[in-house]
Formats: C-alpha cells, structure tokens, sequence
C-alpha cells in the first residue's frame, strides 16, 4: 500500500483537492480508468467502461473550475455505477444475456442526479443476473474475484461495485440492494455499503426485481464518501410513486458526528434471536464483530437485548415476496420490444418466441426464482404463500417498530460467513441464500442499514452492520463512522495490493 | 351443429340471466400512468415513452384526472366509493401489452355496489352495479402480409403502442335475472343509457365505433325455479346494435342445445358483425391463471370524503332526469318519448329546439323524414349531414308558408348533398313555395276549363270535389303551391 497515488485519498480528500485546484478531475478520473485498464482483467469488477464519457465530464468540472464556478460536494470525483441501473447512451444488460446490448434511451432518476453533480461516471459494475444472487456467480458474462482473494467471491448482487471500490479502481460506487446486495458485498469486501431507508431513494431507472424491496445506495470506504453520495442521490422524486416526499436524512453531518467517536447516550440493540439458531455466524465473523461492539461499548454506547421473534421467518417470507415480485417484473422480457429475440425464424409461433427468448435469455438462478414467484402466486396457493409472507412481513415491521421504541439502532453482523470460495454455494441455493439472514429484515421494513468493516477473519474482511428506523439513515451512518474512528487505517486501505500487467 | 331454435320458442322454456361487462376509454390528455398523449388516430408508436413501452427500470404514476373521472362516474351509477383502494397486476402474456402484466384493480375497487335503471317498454329495470374500476388499455396488433389481415398467413405482425397506458374504466353488472324476452333490449337499454351517463360527465367520447366504448355480453339460461345456467361471455361488441342482436343469438344457441340435452360450456365467445352469431374463443378450463397480486409499484389510493363530495357536486343532470325535464317542455307522451330515446335523438331535438323550432316540427323532423333516411343508409341519425341549427331552419320555412313538407324534403336532399342552407338549397333549386296568388289564380282558370264536370259538381257543392282541381294545379306548379290557398282560391271561384 502506497496510500500516496489519487486513487488512494477517500472522495472527500479528492473533491476537496478538485475544489481547490490541487488537482484536477481529468488526473484523478484518468487515475482510475487506468487502475481499471491495468487490474480489471484480474478482478472482473467492470462489464463496461466509458473512458471518453468519463473524461469529458471530468474536463467540464476542471473548466467550470476554473471559471470559479462553485459546483456541488462531489463535483469530478468518479464513480461506478451497477449495471441494473440504466444509463442513457451506456449499455445497461443487469448482467443478463436478455438484455445483451441494449442502450437504455433515458436516465434513471439518480444517474440523472450523479450528471446534476458532475460526477464522472467511470462505467457499468457486474453483478448476478438482476440482482439475484449473494456471488456475483450469476452474471451471464463474467466472474468478479474478490481483491482480498482472487479465489474466492466479491458478495454479491452487487460483487462488482464492491470489488471495483475495493481495489481502487473507484473511489465511489452505485449498488442496489433487496435483501443485502449493497451490504454483503461490502462486509466481505472490507467496503462500506449503505441500503437506504426504502423511498428515499428514487427507484425511477432501477431496473425492478422486488418493487416494494428494491432500493439504490451508495457503496464507498468510510461512512463520509458514502453520506457524501447519500446526499446527492437522496430526495423525492414524483416519477416514483413510493418515494418519499420528506426532507433526506442528514447523513452527512451525522458522518462528521460519529468520527468524533462520542456515541455516549446511543442505545444498541442487539437482536436475541440472531444469536440463536443453526444458522448462527462462524465463529470468526462473532469474534470480529463482538471486538466491534467492544469497541462501540467503549465509546460509550449502551448494548441493550431486543427481541425480534418474527426474524427467524424473515428469509423464507423474503424467498415468496420477492420471487413474486420478480416473475411479474421480468415478464416484461420476451424478445418482442427490446434485448434478445431468439427463434424468429419465420417457422415458430409468437408464443414459441417468447419462450425461446426467455429460456435462452435467463440464467438458472433467475428461472428459479421465475418459477418459484409464479407458483407463489398461483390460483390455489396466493394465500398459502404470497398472502401468508405478506402477514408475516407485517410482524417483522411490528417487531422492528417495537425495538426501536427501545433503542436507537441495532447492530449485527452483516452476513454470517466470509467470502466463500467460488463454488462453495451454487449446488445448493439454501446455502447461497443464508448470505443474507440478517441484511433481508431491514429490507423487509423498509429502513436503513449499513455495513461497516469491522475486523478480519481468516484474513478476509468482517462487516458489522448498522440498522435504523424509517428515515434514521443519520444514525446509521453516526455509529458506523464512530466504528470507524476506533482503526487507526481504514480496513478498506489495508487490501492487498492486486498486480496488474 | 344443432339448429337454432327461434328467440320466441326460446324465451317461452327458459329465462335468460344477464352480465355486461363494459370498457371505456376515458379522455384524458394523457396515459394512465404516463404523461403520453392520448390523441386518437397519430401514427403508429409516436405516443409512447419508457413507461408505456415498459422499458427496463421504468415506473408507473397514477393520473389523478382518471382517478377523479373514475369517481365521478361510480357517483353517477349510484356506487360506494372506496376508502381505501389499490391498483393491482393481471399477469398474462400478450405482444400488445408491453408489461406482460395489466395493471388493474382487483379486491379493492375504486367504486362498488351501485344501480342503473333503465326503461323498456314502460318497464323499469333495475340494473346492479357489482363494481367500478380502473384500468390501462394494451397496444394493437396488426397482422400484415396475410390475405386476411388476420395472424393467419401473416408475415408480420406489426404492434403500435399509442393505445397502451390510455386509461380505461370497467363496469360490471350483478347477473340481471327477469328480463325475459326482453334481455336483448334491456342489454341494449343500459348500454345506451350507460353511454349517455358517460357521456353527460364529460370524461369519455364513448364512441363504440372507435372502441371507446366496447362490451362483453354474458349470458345463461335456466328453467323456471332452477339453478341459473352456465354462462358464456361474448367479447368485444361493439354497436348498441351487436349488444341486442347477441343476447339474442346466444339465447337461440344455448336454447337448442339445452333442449337437444347437451351442455353449455363456460367460454368466451366472439361475435360477428357480418352475420350476427357468436362462435367460441378459448375456455375458461384452459383460461390464464392470471396471478393477481397488489401493484408494488403504486401507493394505496384514498379518496378523501371531502373530496368525493366535491366531485358528487360537480354531476351534471344525469340523462334519465334529463329526459323527463324534457319530456314535459316537449309536451310528449310516453311512447313518443321512448321513440326520440330509442332513435338517439334526445341531443338533436334539444338543439333543433335550441336553434328556433317548436318542439312538435323538432320531433317531426328527427323522428320521421331524417329517421327514415339513417336507416336506408345504414347511418347513425347523428351522422346525417344535417345539423339541427338547419332542421330548425327548415321547419322555419314551412312555419312561413314557404315551404310544405314535399318541398322541404326535397330541400332536405339538397342539404344533405352539401348544397347550403335550407335557404340557400331552396334558392337555388328553386323549390319555394308559389305565393303569387295572380299565377296560381291563373293556374286555377286553366284546370276548371280543363275539367268541366268536375268544376260543376263543386258548384252543386260537393266541395270534396275540388281535390282533383288542387292535383291538376299542383302538377302544373310542379309542387310549388300551397294546397291550401289553392283550395281557397278554387272555392272562392265555383262555391
């Protein structure tokens, strides 16, 4: 680790070295397309890069510098964008063969806001195929090594936007998260992942996989970059009927807050059941994170016990709505307006080529969940299944509601395991799933949670994460950047440097 | 096949149960759930965006102007409006509808619970209202390349999505039992009158032949104090016309094969302008499980009180009220009344009257002459190429002595033929009325020496006589005196 090249300082560090004309946005965006020319063959972070794009709006941040314009807190510095978010001009695929080559002619509500702030976009993350997936195995095209170790996996859905801010090739990042896909990947990444609190975050452009789960945030290396970007991508917006018209969180002063490292007065919760279980977290992941919550404690935080008994259903109740949703969102793929068409030969049926293009267009992990939603919803089992996880998810609100009269956030690990190995999980979906047991409540709520590295085991890093009521995004983003004011360097600048040709 | 029986061997074994399932189009300026124009006829796929087209990552924002549309006529049909109300997806797979889903209501309409009544044959018909709700309509499928126009033998089939995401508004009956041999005109009565409420809101054009207003006709039959029957449901007719012609071939069909011991199978069924029988489409056994969940896309929706009661207070006279007021200023009875409702032609008399004309020489007009002309040409009466500001002309004239009726039609055929006016036709054609009583006096002369014995008997005083006079003067005016002044002027010589 140098730590003394541009793509080493945090966004904060290069806006503010931008701002003031310490250096230009053209050197630190060229910095990164060049980690990525160099690296990316050996990570797999990115499905597509738009140099030219990039550097053009990098050079109208350094003119409009130079005319003394006053642009916004992160104008110039670069970012990367998930590849389920759609990008006028840009191929946006959600890493699935059926989207293969299309160029979305508008902007999602928040690429639009990224353009507002003159961030130049570096280019599109891989990721499992629309989002489903804890791997990033499920991408159609490629895999996405992690940068702590190649061999093993990025996390996923949203492995790609982690590994590109993990190795640098990125200081900023766009993830999208319905069960854990910003979050996960940060913990086992060793970057930091925020999932907004659902609606304060325009889905307009989001290509849908569960509409009333789905929610874009930001991926970064501390808690500042990633409130920094909070703020520019956060607020109402009236092309999304469940956003939320209410002032955003101050997630950026709250940053500022917990650097301090004074949480004295701050109620955590920790969760009763999560301790209980066959699915309990490896042993590495309890010790790192419980070194966490030390550390927290030392801070002066008080650790309270809640109970959230209806968390033990939170993943099977996920695995019927979400499926639902998604075999209604993705029905709309079937080669006749968009994407691929297959079998258009003149010889098979207009329904035959729906059928081909589907078949030939989905990967398995997607086909599952296709089938899974469908049967959900079926004549006959809607209540058994779809109606009863509905109920259920009515009981994990309750019990969050409940414990947030208690405390002020709750904090857990991330996700029970380290990055497995690739492989380890895609025989048996079950397993796969459980990367996601205590990121899915939150999302089952509609609150926010981040992950913050917390510590390492087996020398792969651990995340803790930070859980807060409806619209408490501020003090998720309090506690964890107090976590982080206890490391002397940011877990994220301790990765092992990746060689590149 | 078995053969038909007739509808009157039909109606005396069984009793027709009715359902009617109506769509309309509203006329917003844009899409349900977009801010696309709505503008009939534009070409093909120039009214359409991300969200219509169901682009990746797009999202649906419900029009509150369709919301409010959607209200007012629940309020008009008597409903209950929801409190709390969602939208929901249909799921089906369909090239026209670009989500693959429809979004729809399900469980939580915005309107339920209301009644119709209309009129037929003096009768009173009480037509429930099972729910009112709101929906988007699907793109168009053209089929080219075939000899048919059909997707058989079709090279291309080509979609146009303008129509997709325009709103649309369905109505759906409670099974009407106890119309009996009068469901064919009952169906027909509410869709009219359906039309009409429609219509008086403002919130629909409601024109079958555009497919702004279309109807599904369900239809059993049962035995006298049996169980009702399964029912077949027939899409898409689309004329007040289609709607009558039917329920009455439906209930000819089933009736046969009813009696023949057979069984009715629950189906849709099309409908064939051409020869107006019905044959089947796809069953309900092998129907789409259409999967209906609540639309995760869309907030709930709950109409306030204080809303829905500005709206209630912003209804116009609904038509049955309408009627009746003009009934009485018409000064018309019953049946005549009923002959201007069936005939279409409330709005043309009241205009016709508006523009000048008495009420009698209004209903004369639109009921007779012009009524006769719609249908040898097969038109709607309104689509006559008169208006009625030149029927109150018109009768203007014959009020004058400057037309009588034979002139006025032949004007009427000059009107319709794009000639002008009624002035300016009778100008030109030169079809006024002969007042010049010296001409006519004239005229007289001639046809009395003409006609000796008749002119004797008038003077022996049977005065009957003098219509064979008032024929020969009328011949030799070609029509252009008034019978009456002849008559006079022919008494007034030989009396």
């Amino acid at each position: 680790m140098t730590g003394h090249r541009a793509i080493d300082q945090t966004a904060a560090h290069m806006a503010d070295a931008i701002r003031t004309g310490r250096a230009t946005s053209y050197a630190i965006t060229e910095a990164h397309l060049d980690r990525i020319d160099a690296i990316d063959g050996a990570i797999g972070a990115f499905l597509h890069v738009d140099r030219e794009g990039a550097l053009a709006t990098a050079r109208e941040v350094d003119e409009a510098i130079a005319r003394g314009e006053e642009l916004g807190p992160l104008a110039g510095v670069p970012i990367a964008i998930k590849d389920v978010v759609v990008t006028k001009g840009l191929p946006t695929t959600a890493a699935s063969k059926i989207l293969e080559g299309w160029i979305p002619p508008y902007d999602a509500t928040i690429v639009e806001r990224i353009k507002a702030a003159k961030m130049p976009i570096l280019g599109k993350t891989n990721m499992d195929e629309f989002a489903m997936g804890s791997s990033t195995e499920y991408s159609a095209f490629h895999k996405t090594r992690n940068p702590w170790d190649t061999g093993r996996i990025p996390g996923g859905s949203g492995g790609g936007s982690a590994a590109a801010v993990a190795a640098k090739m990125a200081p900023l990042a766009i993830g999208t998260d319905t069960g854990g896909s910003i979050r996960q990947p940060g913990a086992v990444t060793g970057t930091f992942g925020a999932k907004p609190t659902y609606g304060g975050n325009s889905r307009y452009g989001l290509i849908a996989f569960s509409s009333s789960l789905d929610t874009p945030g930001p991926v970064a290396r501390n808690a500042l970059d990633a409130a920094l970007l909070h703020e520019v991508i956060s607020g109402y917006d009236p092309r999304d009927s469940t956003s939320i018209d209410a002032p955003v969180p101050p997630v950026v002063e709250a940053a500022r807050l917990g650097a301090t490292g004074d949480l004295s007065g701050v109620k955590l919760g920790v969760v009763k059941e999560f301790k209980e279980g066959a699915d309990a977290a490896e042993p590495g992941v309890v010790a790192a994170y419980e070194a966490g919550v030390e550390q927290l404690v030392k801070l002066g935080a008080e650790i309270v016990e809640v109970s959230c008994p209806s968390f033990t259903y939170a993943l099977p109740t996920y695995y019927l709505i979400a499926p639902s949703e998604a075999s209604s969102n993705l029905a709309r793929y079937d080669g006749v307006r968009y994407g691929l068409r297959a079998g258009d030969d003149g010889k098979h049926s207009l329904e035959e080529v729906m059928s081909l293009t589907r078949e030939a267009g989905f990967g398995p992990e997607v086909k599952r969940r296709i089938i899974l939603g469908t049967y959900a919803l079926s004549a006959g089992y809607v209540d058994a299944f779809y109606g009863k996880a509905q109920k259920v998810r009515t009981l994990i609100k309750q019990d969050f509601e409940k414990a947030f009269a208690q405390v002020d956030a709750i904090i857990s690990p991330t996700t029970p395991f380290i990055a497995f190995e690739f492989g380890a999980r895609t025989g048996d979906p079950y397993q796969m799933y459980l990367a996601d047991l205590y990121t899915i409540p939150t999302n089952m709520y509609g609150g926010p949670g981040v992950s913050v590295p917390v510590g390492l085991s087996e020398g792969m890093p651990v995340g803790l994460q930070v859980m807060g009521p409806v619209l408490g995004d501020d003090i998720t983003y309090r506690v964890a950047a107090a976590l982080e004011s206890t490391q002397d360097v940011l877990l994220a600048d301790t990765a092992p440097e990746i060689e590149g040709k | 096949m078995t053969k038909l029986n007739t509808f009157e061997q039909a109606v005396e074994t069984y009793e027709p149960v009715l359902g009617l399932e109506t769509h309309i189009e509203l006329d917003t300026h844009t899409k349900m759930f977009c801010g696309c124009s709505t503008v009939f006829g534009a070409e093909p796929n120039t009214q359409v965006c991300p969200v219509c087209l169901a682009l990746p990552g797009a999202l649906p924002v419900a029009n509150r102007a369709a919301i409010e549309a959607t209200i007012k006529i629940g309020l008009a049909l008597n409903c209950r409006i929801a409190e709390w109300t969602r939208f929901a997806r249909k799921n089906y797979f369909y090239p026209d509808m670009p989500k693959n889903f429809q979004t729809s209501q399900y469980e939580e309409p915005l309107c339920e619970d209301g009644y119709v009544e209309v009129v037929v044959d003096g009768q009173v018909h009480r037509v429930e209202i099972e729910r009112v709700h709101l929906e988007e309509d699907t793109g168009k499928t053209l089929h080219v390349g075939g000899s048919t126009g059909r997707i058989h033998g079709a090279t291309e089939s080509l979609v146009d999505y303008n129509r997709a995401g325009i709103p649309l508004v369905e109505i759906v009956t409670r099974p009407v039992p106890g119309t009996g041999a009068l469901a064919p005109e009952v169906a027909r009565a509410y869709t009219a009158e359906l039309r009409d409420i429609v219509r008086s809101l403002g919130v629909s054009d409601v024109r079958m032949e555009q497919g702004s207003l279309r109807c599904d006709v369900n239809l059993s039959l049962n035995k006298p104090g049996e169980e009702w029957g399964t029912r077949t449901e027939t899409k898409n007719v689309n004329s007040l016309r289609s709607v009558e012609r039917a329920v009455r071939y439906e209930v000819r069909r089933q009736s046969a094969l009813l009696d023949a011991g057979e069984r009715i199978f629950q189906e849709t069924r099309h409908f064939h302008e051409a020869t107006g029988e019905t044959s089947p489409g796809r069953s309900k056994e092998e129907a789409t499980d259409y999967r209906y969940f609540p639309e995760p896309d869309l907030a709930v929706m709950e109409p306030s009180r204080e809303w829905v009661e500005e709206l209630r207070a912003t209804l116009p006279e609904l038509p049955r009220k309408r009627r009746e007021r003009l009934q009485a200023a018409w000064s018309l009875g019953d049946k005549d009344m009923q002959s201007v409702v069936n005939a279409d032609a409330v709005d043309l008399i009241e205009a016709t009257v508006a523009a000048g004309a008495s009420p009698a020489g209004a209903v004369k007009w639109w009921l007779g002459e012009l009524s006769r002309r719609a249908n040898e040409s097969g038109e709607e009466l309104a689509a006559l190429a008169i208006t009625p500001a030149q029927v109150a002309e018109l009768q203007g004239m014959v009020d004058d002595g400057r037309l009588n009726d034979k002139l006025a039609r032949q004007v009427i055929d000059g009107v319709i033929a794009g000639e002008g006016s009624p002035a300016e036709v009778a100008a030109k054609r030169g079809l006024e009325v002969v007042s010049d009583t010296g001409a006519l006096e004239a005229a007289v002369d001639e046809a009395i020496a003409a006609n000796p014995a008749v002119a004797d008997k008038i003077r022996g005083g049977t005065h009957a006589a003098a219509g064979v006079l008032i024929g020969a003067v009328m011949k030799a005016t070609k029509g252009q005196a008034d019978a009456g002044t002849v008559r006079q002027i022919i008494l007034d010589k030989l009396g």
